[in-house]
């Protein structure tokens, strides 16, 4: 059971470098996009990510929460050790939010250029911080405790440069083959060859530092370097490499569907090659079943996970499903039911309103009704005790929902037709 | 590694800055908590704009359900990246306490987690829906958010209620064994108070707030239809909800004075156990025997007093006393209010005319975010010297790394910029005339 935790957080960290990687990546596209020509660019990508880059940003948090529950131990002697970059990392988590919200306010082409420009540094600096940490991990140089390790070396060292610098470009690469994709699918071609250049690129340069890996890793990171050359690990290692490659071919064929999934798999390989690597130790002289919380709570958090994906996985696939399907895309028609008619949408909600003409509003009975209920709840939670203050409690909440739709609803007697 | 050496590794440490630590902790919920206020109860007013706008055919009520939408889906991008950080933070800040206790509370971030999924998934499907989906799937997909936003709060404060209220585990060598954490999240005492009290605290903050701004509006002379659908939507919310905080936040001093008594102790600086204990207010009156009638709804009661604990285990009592009254005061300001907006609207059927109550309801947005985070410092620096309360100290708990003052100024200075965008991206939505979301079409 300690180790059915571990195989959720790399599942998550993976989808989390895939499509959170995506979106980081679109934002050093946005730098690569400036000046007015390149309008088309900018506002391909803000569309494309606009709808889904806070899901894709929950599967970091789904992460640390599984590790900090089910490895407390491990979680925070890294969180600890790698202080310094995890904090770059939240910094420009926060740089990214802010750089999307503020792009519902821009008016004038100055405005954008300084909003793509934050977007460009939180690209660099999440990806990188979030890549280094790995290294400092992967490489045995977070010991167990309350910042144990050495606050520079932990992350600034050969492995996590590599991977800091592999997770920056592998995240390009990912949002130009996706950001391609969606262009094409748009029907929008100069677009999609914009990026499918910018993919080539970047998958070219994402090879080249992935094949100086083994020389890095074999003089920084000897335990990794072993893992990775053998048994198992060699086998993600050259699956990684094997998915890479494909999926370059596919974007030079402008084939961006398989070459999304043949690049996402490059990713989950090596993320799994890394766990095959390092296990059975989570930390240096720390296995995965010592860091492991106790039965009883990987338990809640299997079923708690078990309950949440079953709500999480149909409302996710209906959301790509609108999303890669161009649902959200300017400029389609509305659907049947939708009313085309202006703003009258009455008109498609026909007989069953029939008992409440336009402008109807409510009466004073609901409010007086509601309002007793409130009342009520309120004096029992106020004169009792659990259990039947729990009572009193749900009442008087109930009451004032009903309260709030009754008196909004009211006629606004000054408010005219 | 055997876990008696797990355990030793996180023992106490030498943190120069565990004020800066506990600090920068504050700051980042004081940032944070306006903004669960919004995605709490924000999603309820837009969906409610829509459903009267489909109710009635008032094209008003879906011009306002659409840019409020827009404006929703801004604070809630905030929301996300500033509530990352608080993750972050348990483990960059309080290593002792994750490293402790993180198998008993992490399941209800896990659990968190998953209803913060959908609230994404969903709000984005809702503001990129509109025209895309047919109207009535599209008032469905409100749902989700609303009740998102409901768990998920649930979710956190069950956490923060633990930590008040800690059950379901026991201390051997500094580990918890025999750890129930269901029991310990969701059957502890404080859980029902809390989120009650936040939710309804989210109502009169997000109501009182954009009431604030509405009413601006309305005191230049602005009274057109979509400015007074606007004001009756977020006054009547927030005009229901502070009433009923006081009811709640009766129940919340009862337990706290059942289960916490030197915190509410600290709330009136109450030195010794007192039969019949008095309340003073600042500047006014000692009225007699009042704390008792409050805490334990008998005016006799034995009210326990700070010094039932060593001075080690009390709380900074000034800080704790003066955010108390400093959230009584303006709550029954509040509700003194919400009686206005309540009696006009029922019994004159419009908004209130006079242009104090206008000034007044200017000064209730601020005020509301004031009493708030009022509040939040009442429970948890009165949960102090304790993390978890009566098991673990907050030195206990902090990191050992250096660097905690840089890291508190750096993020000081981000949350300032991002604030100053916030105020930006919402004047600039707002300037934007009412036709650009009338739907083009017909």
């Amino acid at each position: 059971m300690a180790e059915i935790p571990i195989l959720l957080i790399l599942a998550g960290l993976a989808l989390y470098t895939v499509l959170g990687g995506a979106d980081f990546g679109a934002g050093l596209w946005e730098l690569t996009a400036r000046g007015e020509r390149n309008t088309a660019l900018r506002d391909h990508t803000h569309r494309a990510m606009a709808p889904v880059w806070e899901a894709n940003h929950v599967w970091l948090i789904f992460a640390l929460t599984m590790c900090w529950t089910c490895y407390p131990e491990a979680f925070t002697s890294i969180a600890s050790t790698l202080s310094i970059p995890l904090f770059v990392a939240a910094v420009g988590i926060i740089m990214r939010g802010a750089a999307y919200a503020l792009r519902a306010g821009v008016s004038s082409p100055r405005e954008e250029g300084t909003i793509s420009l934050l977007f460009a540094l939180s690209s660099l600096l999440t990806p990188f911080a979030l890549g280094a940490v790995v290294g400092g991990i992967a490489s045995g140089r977070v010991p167990v405790g309350n910042a144990q390790g050495d606050e520079i070396t932990s992350w600034l060292n050969g492995t996590s440069l590599l991977i800091g610098t592999l997770a920056v470009v592998t995240s390009a690469y990912l949002a130009a083959v996706y950001l391609a994709g969606d262009a094409r699918r748009m029907g929008s071609d100069e677009v999609a060859d914009a990026f499918r250049r910018r993919a080539l690129l970047a998958g070219v340069v994402a090879g080249a530092i992935a094949a100086a890996g083994p020389f890095v890793l074999n003089a920084d990171a000897p335990g990794l370097y072993d893992g990775l050359t053998g048994g198992a690990g060699l086998a993600a290692l050259l699956a990684s490499a094997a998915a890479g490659l494909v999926a370059l071919a596919l974007v030079a064929n402008r084939r961006y569907e398989p070459a999304r999934v043949a690049a996402a798999a490059a990713v989950v390989a090596i993320v799994a090659g890394w766990g095959i690597a390092q296990q059975p130790e989570i930390l240096p002289g720390l296995t995965i079943e010592q860091a492991a919380a106790g039965d009883a709570t990987i338990a809640a958090v299997l079923i708690g996970f078990t309950a949440g994906m079953l709500i999480l996985l149909p409302s996710l696939a209906y959301l790509f499903r609108l999303v890669l399907t161009g649902r959200f895309d300017p400029a389609v028609p509305l659907p049947e039911g939708a009313d085309a008619r202006g703003s009258g949408i009455v008109g498609d909600l026909p007989d069953e309103r029939g008992d409440a003409p336009v402008g109807a509003a409510a009466g004073l009975r609901p409010v007086l009704g509601a309002g007793a209920v409130t009342a009520l709840g309120a004096a029992v939670t106020f004169f009792s005790d659990a259990p039947l203050r729990s009572v009193g409690v749900a009442a008087m909440l109930l009451g004032a929902a009903a309260c709030f739709v009754a008196v909004a609803s009211l006629d606004d007697a000054e408010a005219g037709p | 590694m055997p876990l008696d050496l797990i355990a030793a590794a996180f023992g106490p440490v030498q943190q120069d800055y565990l004020l800066e630590a506990r600090q920068m902790q504050a700051m980042s919920f004081m940032v944070h908590i306006p903004l669960v206020c919004f995605g709490v109860a924000f999603p309820a007013f837009v969906v409610f704009a829509e459903w009267r706008h489909l109710r009635t055919g008032d094209p008003v009520y879906r011009t306002l359900a659409r840019r409020w939408s827009k404006v929703m889906l801004a604070l809630f991008a905030v929301g996300v990246v500033t509530g990352t950080i608080l993750s972050f933070e348990l483990g960059l800040l309080w290593p002792g306490f994750t490293a402790a206790f993180g198998d008993v509370f992490g399941l209800g971030f896990t659990l968190e987690a998953f209803s913060f999924f959908i609230e994404a998934i969903f709000i984005a499907i809702y503001v990129y829906g509109w025209d895309r989906l047919s109207p009535r799937a599209h008032l469905l997909t409100g749902i989700p958010v609303i009740v998102a936003g409901i768990t998920g709060s649930f979710f956190v404060i069950s956490v923060n209620a633990w930590m008040n209220s800690p059950s379901g585990f026991r201390v051997e060598n500094g580990q918890a064994v025999d750890i129930e954490p269901w029991g310990a999240l969701f059957g502890n005492d404080y859980l029902a108070h809390e989120v009650v009290h936040m939710y309804v605290a989210a109502y009169i903050v997000a109501g009182f707030v954009l009431a604030a701004v509405y009413g601006w509006q309305w005191l230049k002379g602005n009274r057109e239809r979509y400015v007074r659908a606007a004001l009756t939507i977020s006054l009547t919310a927030a005009a229901i909800a502070a009433p009923v905080q006081l009811i709640v936040g009766d129940w919340a001093a009862r337990t706290v004075a059942q289960e916490q008594p030197v915190k509410l102790a600290s709330f009136e600086n109450l030195e010794q156990t007192t039969k019949g204990a008095s309340f003073s207010i600042p500047g006014g009156p000692e009225i007699p025997n009042l704390l008792s009638l409050l805490a334990f709804h008998d005016p006799d009661a034995t009210v326990t007093g700070l010094d039932s604990v060593p001075p080690d285990d009390r709380p900074p009592v000034g800080i704790v006393r003066a955010s108390f009254l400093t959230m009584v005061g303006i709550g029954t300001l509040l509700a003194a209010l919400a009686a206005c907006v309540l009696y006009v609207r029922v019994r004159k059927r419009r908004l209130p005319e006079s242009r104090w109550f206008w000034r007044a309801t200017i000064a209730a947005g601020p005020l509301s975010v004031v009493a708030l985070i009022a509040g939040w410092v009442t429970t948890e620096v009165g949960r102090q010297p304790w993390v978890v309360y009566g098991v673990m100290r907050t030195e206990e708990a902090v990191t050992g790394a250096g660097g905690v003052p840089v890291g508190y100024a750096t993020l000081a200075l981000v949350y300032l910029a991002t604030l100053a965008a916030v105020v930006w991206i919402l004047r600039r939505l707002a300037a934007r005339p009412l036709e650009e979301d009338v739907p083009a079409h017909g």
